[in-house]
């Protein structure tokens, strides 16, 4: 049949590669990044200061980027006077081919390397495990150099001995399972040690990576942070392998992008109180090192097990409180050899770009990553490209791999913005991940059927947008029409045809149940019923008879496209709420929020939205009145993203006087309104409640959950950080069954409850399908009839 | 420092299950001794009247450091938020000391253990600034949960025990 050419093969293939990806990693990741996240939110919750940490920390990478050119002079004179090299790297092949350098005279250039029989043998490097190591693909450099190369992080170690990649920016080897590391180390180094426990494995593993630091040439690390003042790294880890790669041998090679530089010593301390809770929700990485290289720390040789670490000997303790700490003798200083290997490969380019700059602030803890609904379902092998994994990878690998390393994954960040809350340096990921979009959409080539959603797609994008982007980028003039021919339009999108159709031309996945569209907008039910002189009238008698907060506000009530043509039963709950409490309403047409170009990567239709938008509700601004939201998304886009679309003035005035629907009657009731004329529980009423992902970065999910329980109500709030359907995505062919594996989980959290509440439309259609129920808004909840 | 410091670095060092002792310096050695584990490798401790127990062997051989179970070194200072303990890199050894054995014995006096991070910062500081090269804040136990399950003592100790010289 026909339709059995389903769609283009290109969505198969990612749809089969996510599938794979989260049946064969897809518990391990999820087990560990959730675990993660969720220490991480309690010891952000625990920790005093956290916010004012954050920004201390932000504010010092702006400043250090902004600085960087000079902070690297800086720098490379302190690493000089220490004693060691600082070398600036232009591109990977710069820096692997210094470093082989540095290897070969290590190993060549003195007595150390070459023992005592005069036999060289081959040159051995440990390494500490490194990102920007991988980025540059440095192992297989110093491998092509016949050099010996071990990584001493058991994780990374693991992936070495596999010959993978890392799935994770801080856990390499997250998807790996334990029986599937005992096979691997089994087969390794053949032997049939059970390995049965995690203990036998790691002590496997000590002992192996033991040997080859004791025997090493060189050891490198990456650095965590390089403060300019004194040419210190710091070096945080918790295996301590990253203490013994960095003074056993007595070569000590550091490599680190240049945005590791901040000003001085004393600027590492913010940093060290946040990146172990920010990456694992532990109050401190075991081991922080902090270092100046060469250190007066004695080489040792393995190699002479009778001779004294301390070349000098070392002083007899007990009334020696003069000892004096630097300089005390021993053969060490002179022994060492330090080089700082700075790497540039794309990242001053990254400075000078306004929109990736921000990028460069990440401090690579994974949070993003732990935070992630879609990362935690397929991990760094599917959510990362070339290197880097999680939401910042989308910055990372455009930067320093270019655009097409990022247009593979970068879809899978839905724009739900809970890392925004998660990351330590406050970086806008998302915005990060919708620019790039945006960059990536417009160099893709022209697809056929543009005809087809031409006249559905009034949007201010070029040409060669993915055809379902472009639908998804333009759904309200879609839904208007639906709206308008419903329900025919409704009978027609059930239809099989159609339903094959819309899969093959803008890639809508069958199996999503489509929206039903009102044949009668909430606009029009509003003017139906009268219009804002209705409205007033019955909030006066509200007010008159005492249940009114007796304020003098006015609010307009924003008829997102949802509520607007699909779900307008929550609209009505929210128009009868407010007037039930004394505030009339106005429910006029309203341009779009732009959130729905956004969420395609469409910035210049939705910068064009904004304007319209904010010109349209200006005049109502002006009168006082408040823009009463129900959409958390699109109060968002207020909230958030207008900040970058229009004039601070205007975007400033629209955020200070929008409101969520919740957070603005939990506010009647605390003006005096009387919660006794909703529909309220007997005290205790079980709710489980799943607030909207960017509600939540807004900080209005407690709003909703006080008020619902001044109404009687005992709501219970999920920890699944997103619904999976963000909007959009949720249809698409290639995300349909992640969005659904992402989607088991929340509703697995709430499946025993009695009533689900839900704040976004995507969350509530996501969850009904589920949960085969109904599950409202809060608001239906609570509205008079 | 205040017993209030004490008390706060005392319970963080228990819930990173790290041993701790409290005692003058005169009993010092025998703290040392009794929270050793044999063989045991060290460095000089520049406390007045405090000195390793004989047992302890001091100016080590890279033998000695492989085959020690105990490596005991003095801490510059203590952060009592953290339960941590800041280790010099001095050329007597107490980078490989504190690290390679299994175990690690601290020694602090109790003047040097500071409220917090901050505090930790306001040493280091200075320090570096005149030219210290390296400092290690070492807190709890060596760790991964690379193998399947959360293990102590991988690269680092697995045991550690703290003694703090009340009156020094
Ligand atoms: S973007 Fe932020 S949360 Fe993500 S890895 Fe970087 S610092 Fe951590």
């Amino acid at each position: 049949m026909a339709s059995n050419r389903q769609s283009n093969p290109s969505q198969r293939e990612k749809a089969a590669r996510i599938r794979h990806l989260m049946e064969t990693e897809g518990d391990a990741i999820y087990a560990h990044a959730s675990a993660s996240n969720l220490r991480r939110t309690q010891t952000y919750a625990e920790t005093d200061g956290i916010e004012a940490l954050r920004t201390e920390t932000r504010a010092i990478k702006e400043d250090a980027i902004e600085r960087l050119p000079s902070l690297l002079e800086t720098v490379r004179e302190a690493v000089e006077e220490n004693g060691g090299t600082v070398y600036l790297a232009d591109d990977a092949a710069d820096a692997n081919a210094y470093i082989a350098e540095v290897v070969e005279n290590a190993t060549g250039g003195d007595g150390d390397g070459t023992d005592a029989t005069g036999a060289s043998d081959t040159p051995s490097v440990v390494k500490s495990k490194s990102m920007t190591t991988e980025e540059i693909d440095l192992n297989d450099a110093l491998e092509r150099e016949e050099i010996d190369v071990t990584e001493t992080d058991l994780g990374e170690w693991v992936i070495q001995l596999a010959d993978d990649t890392p799935s994770h920016i801080v856990g390499p080897a997250m998807h790996v399972s334990r029986e599937e590391i005992a096979d691997l180390l089994r087969e390794e180094f053949d032997t049939d040690d059970p390995f049965d426990t995690p203990e036998a494995l790691t002590r496997f593993a000590r002992d192996k990576l033991g040997e080859r630091i004791r025997e090493a040439d060189v050891g490198i690390t990456g650095a965590n942070f390089i403060a300019a003042d004194t040419g210190t790294i710091t070096l945080i880890t918790n295996e301590g392998n990253a203490r013994k790669t960095a003074v056993t041998p007595d070569t000590h090679v550091a490599v680190a992008g240049v945005e590791k530089i901040i000003p001085s010593i004393r600027d590492v301390e913010p940093f060290v109180d946040l990146i172990a809770k920010s990456a694992t929700g532990q109050p401190i990485s075991q081991y922080v090192t902090m270092l100046s290289p060469p250190t007066d720390s004695p080489t040792i040789d393995f190699d002479r097990p009778d001779e004294p670490i301390a070349g000098g000997g070392d002083r007899t303790d007990g009334e020696s409180s003069d000892q004096t700490v630097g300089d005390d003798g021993g053969a060490s200083d002179s022994d060492r050899d330090f080089h700082l290997v700075l790497l540039d490969n794309g990242r001053m380019e990254m400075r000078e770009d306004d929109q990736l700059r921000e990028t460069l602030y990440c401090i690579r803890c994974g949070a993003c990553s732990n935070s992630c609904e879609n990362f935690q379902s397929v991990g760094g092998h599917g959510f990362g490209g070339e290197t880097y994994s999680g939401g910042i990878a989308t910055g990372w690998e455009a930067g320093v791999h270019g655009q097409d390393a990022a247009a593979e994954f970068n879809d899978l960040c839905t724009g739900c913005t809970r890392c925004v809350d998660a990351c330590p340096v406050k970086i806008d990921i998302p915005w990060i991940n919708t620019v790039v979009r945006d960059r990536v959409n417009r160099d893709e080539a022209s697809e056929p059927y543009d005809f087809l959603v031409d006249g559905l797609t009034p949007d201010a994008e070029s040409g060669g947008i993915d055809l379902g982007k472009r639908f998804f980028g333009n759904i309200g003039t879609a839904a208007k029409l639906a709206s308008a021919t419903a329900p025919v339009s409704n009978w027609l999108s059930q239809a099989d045809p159609v339903r094959a159709g819309l899969e093959r031309t803008l890639g809508i996945d069958r199996r999503r149940d489509l929206p039903t569209f009102q044949r009668e907008s909430l606009v029009d039910w509003f003017e139906r019923r009268g219009g804002p002189e209705t409205s007033r009238r019955r909030a006066q008698r509200a007010n008159e008879s005492g249940a009114g907060a007796a304020l003098d506000r006015e609010a307009v009530l924003y008829p997102d496209v949802y509520t607007n043509y699909v779900d307008t039963d929550r609209g009505k709950a929210a128009v009868r709420t407010l007037e039930a409490l004394g505030i009339p309403v106005r429910v006029p047409a309203l341009p779009e929020s732009g959130r729905a170009p956004l969420s395609q990567g469409m910035v210049a239709t939705a910068d064009r939205q904004a304007s319209e938008l904010y010109a349209a509700v200006a005049e109502d601004l002006d009168a006082g009145r408040d823009l009463v939201v129900v959409e958390p998304s699109d109060l968002a886009a207020f909230k958030r993203e207008y900040e970058r679309l229009l004039p601070d003035r205007s975007a400033g005035r629209l955020a200070e006087n929008s409101y969520e629907i919740c957070e603005y009657v939990y506010g009647l009731l605390e003006n005096g309104a009387d919660a006794g004329v909703l529909r309220t529980g007997s005290g205790d009423d079980p709710v489980a409640y799943h607030s909207h992902c960017q509600q939540r970065t807004l900080d209005l999910e407690a709003p909703t959950t006080a008020l619902l329980e001044q109404c009687g109500y005992a709501p219970r709030t999920t920890n699944a950080e997103c619904c999976g359907m963000a909007g959009s995505f949720g249809y698409k062919q290639e995300y349909y069954e992640l969005s659904m594996d992402v989607g088991d989980r929340l509703a697995g959290e709430v499946d025993g409850a009695e009533r689900v509440l839900a704040s976004g439309t995507s969350c509530g259609d996501q969850l009904e399908t589920l949960l085969e129920r109904s599950v409202p808004h809060p608001i239906e909840l609570l509205a008079p009839r | 420092m205040t017993t209030d410091t004490v008390g706060r670095f005392e319970r963080e060092l228990e819930a990173l299950e790290v041993g701790f002792t409290r005692v003058r310096a005169a009993d010092a050695s025998d703290a040392i001794e009794t929270a050793l584990e044999e063989p045991a490798v060290g460095v000089s401790l520049p406390f007045d009247g405090v000195s390793l127990p004989d047992s302890v062997r001091r100016a080590p051989t890279a033998g000695d450091l492989v085959d020690a179970r105990t490596g005991v070194t003095p801490a510059t200072f203590a952060i009592a938020e953290y339960g941590s303990v800041a280790i010099e890199s001095r050329a007597a050894g107490d980078e490989p000391v504190s690290l390679y054995p299994e175990r690690h014995v601290a020694v602090v006096a109790e003047s040097d253990v500071v409220p917090d991070l901050s505090a930790g910062f306001d040493r280091l500081v200075p320090a570096f600034e005149d030219g210290e090269d390296s400092l290690v804040f070492a807190t709890g136990r060596s760790a991964t949960a690379d193998m399947g399950g959360l293990v102590h003592g991988v690269h680092g100790p697995g045991e550690v025990h703290v003694i703090v010289l009340e009156d020094r």
